[in-house]
């Protein structure tokens, strides 16, 4: 008789653990062997922490099942899981991170009042009205005057920024951050753009010639698919 | 079939009631037959610009709530035999107008009248979607100031959901030296925020509040500034190509020659 396949193989780095559980087989089946598997290799109580990346190939686990997973490697043992990668994607992921990395063009005046909020990147080709708001999951290049708010990176991406070929804004914001005009009256500028600088940790307003410099290659898109 | 034009503005007090009354009387100075009517149900003014409180009987409301005739609500002008008033209730529930119940009066206006010039109340709820419910085009009347064209700004997108044709802009009570010391705002500047089409400017002129006061509006006088902005405007609507008025105090030969020629600078 052949010896059976093995569905779970944990290989050591110098990290800490890799974990793959084979790709193949039925999820019960990978989870009796794996429950075995962590029982034998986990570290006694005297021992360091240790972390566990958790490679899946080509198999899609829910929600649920990454908690199942989860449960038995973190569980009691002395085991903590840095990742659970996968190298499928879902359709609706895919497509929601497609959505999210498109430029949404809209041509219009928003007046104050009016609220535009996009997933992605947004181009205005039209002003931003004082009192007037719009806000995008990514970059916004407005084609007009801002004179309004803007928020970039609204779900949270601190790489965002905002470039407008008139910016004398209320606020701009980029993911948590916010910066406002200051109190007294004054001309806005051509051609500029708002970006988080981390040194200074706050939103910073530069010449568009240096955005290049600042936010180098990455689309929103690239960066997700890089980290995962 | 006449024409439907609201007067409006989203913030009270920058010369709305004064604008219908001074283009309704102006339109009507040139042969036109025209009906105006007061929306600011609880504060009504236009009767009061117009002269005409004595007269009401019936109001809009009664109408609406078919106490009367629409024909027994109309006022018939002091000056103009072409000229009438509905006027606003002053006592009755604000809720009893209604969109459908305001373009109904409308349409049936139009019937008759060559303009129909409607006043908006302040504001940007129930009273102001009546108001523009049956108007077929709106006027925004703001001042200089920026907390006015802010106002000014949001009510032209309300207007521009709806299936009206794009508003024109009134600039009323323009202090011209103060726009000159860059204490108001310029006319340039209102224009390219609010970018729609400018279709007057009135200067601020005592002889509109001494008007009013004697229950006729300004546009009647021939000489005041505000007067001929008001005319202007009216010539406007009717389709006239008219420069705008000047801000500078006329002097000099020149510029009394050029209006014995009826041009205007
Ligand atoms: N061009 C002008 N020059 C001088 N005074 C003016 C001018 N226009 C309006 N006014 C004055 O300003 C005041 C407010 O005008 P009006 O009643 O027309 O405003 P409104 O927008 O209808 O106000 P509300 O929102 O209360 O209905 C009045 O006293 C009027 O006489
Ligand atoms: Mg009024």
């Amino acid at each position: 008789m052949l010896e059976k396949k093995q569905l779970i193989i944990i290989k050591g780095t110098r990290e800490g653990l890799t974990l793959f559980i084979d790709e193949s087989c039925s999820f019960e089946e990978a989870v009796i062997e794996l429950k075995d598997k962590i029982i034998a290799s986990r570290p006694k109580r005297d021992e360091p922490l240790v972390s566990v990346k958790v490679k899946l190939g080509n198999r899609y686990l829910d929600e649920a099942q990454k908690d199942q997973i989860g449960k038995i490697i973190g569980g009691e043992n002395r085991f903590i899981i840095h990742s659970i990668q996968s190298d499928v994607v879902r359709r609706e992921d895919a497509l929601r991170w497609q959505e999210d990395s498109e430029v949404k063009t809209i041509n219009r005046i928003v007046r104050s009042g009016q609220v535009i909020e996009v997933n992605g990147d947004l181009l205005l080709v039209g002003d931003v009205n004082p009192g007037g708001k719009v806000s995008s999951t990514g970059n916004i290049y407005i084609m007009g005057s801002l004179q309004g708010i803007a928020h970039a990176g609204s779900d949270g991406d601190r790489d965002a920024f905002i470039a407008a070929s008139y910016m004398n804004p209320s606020q701009l914001r980029i993911a948590d951050y916010i910066s406002r005009a200051p109190d007294y009256e004054s001309d806005g500028v051509y051609m500029e753009c708002g970006l988080i600088d981390e040194t200074q940790d706050k939103i910073i307003i530069d010449r568009l010639q240096a955005l290049p410099h600042k936010r180098k290659e990455l689309s929103g898109f690239e960066r997700r698919m890089q980290n995962g | 079939m006449g024409e439907a034009i609201v007067i409006t503005s989203g913030k009270g007090g920058v010369g709305k009631t004064t604008t219908t009354a001074n283009i309704g009387t102006a339109l009507a100075l040139m042969d036109k037959k025209v009906c105006l009517i007061d929306t600011d149900i609880g504060l009504r003014n236009l009767d009061v610009v117009m002269g005409l409180e004595n007269r009401i009987i019936f109001d809009v409301v009664d109408v609406i709530q078919e106490r009367c005739q629409l024909k027994q609500a109309l006022i018939r002008d002091k000056r103009f035999e072409h000229l009438t008033l509905l006027p606003a209730a002053q006592t009755s529930d604000k809720d009893t107008l209604t969109t459908d119940g305001m373009k109904k009066i409308v349409a049936e206006l139009k019937q008759e009248y060559d303009y129909i010039i409607i006043d908006c109340p302040a504001g940007i709820e129930q009273g102001f979607q009546n108001a523009i419910a049956g108007a077929d085009r709106a006027i925004v009347v703001t001042t200089p100031e920026k907390s006015s064209v802010r106002d000014a700004d949001r009510i032209i997108g309300l207007l521009e959901q709806t299936e009206m044709d794009p508003p024109t802009l009134v600039i009323n009570r323009i202090r011209n030296h103060m726009m000159k010391n860059g204490d108001m705002l310029e006319v340039d500047e209102i224009t390219q925020v609010l970018s729609i089409d400018l279709i007057g400017i009135v200067i601020d002129d005592d002889a509109v509040i001494k008007a009013t006061n004697n229950g006729e509006p300004v546009a009647v006088h021939p000489n005041s500034k505000a007067s001929i902005a008001y005319r202007n405007i009216a010539r406007r609507i009717l389709g006239e190509t008219v420069p705008l008025q000047s801000l500078e105090e006329e002097k000099g030969m020149f510029q009394r020659v050029k209006r014995l020629f009826g041009m205007r600078s």
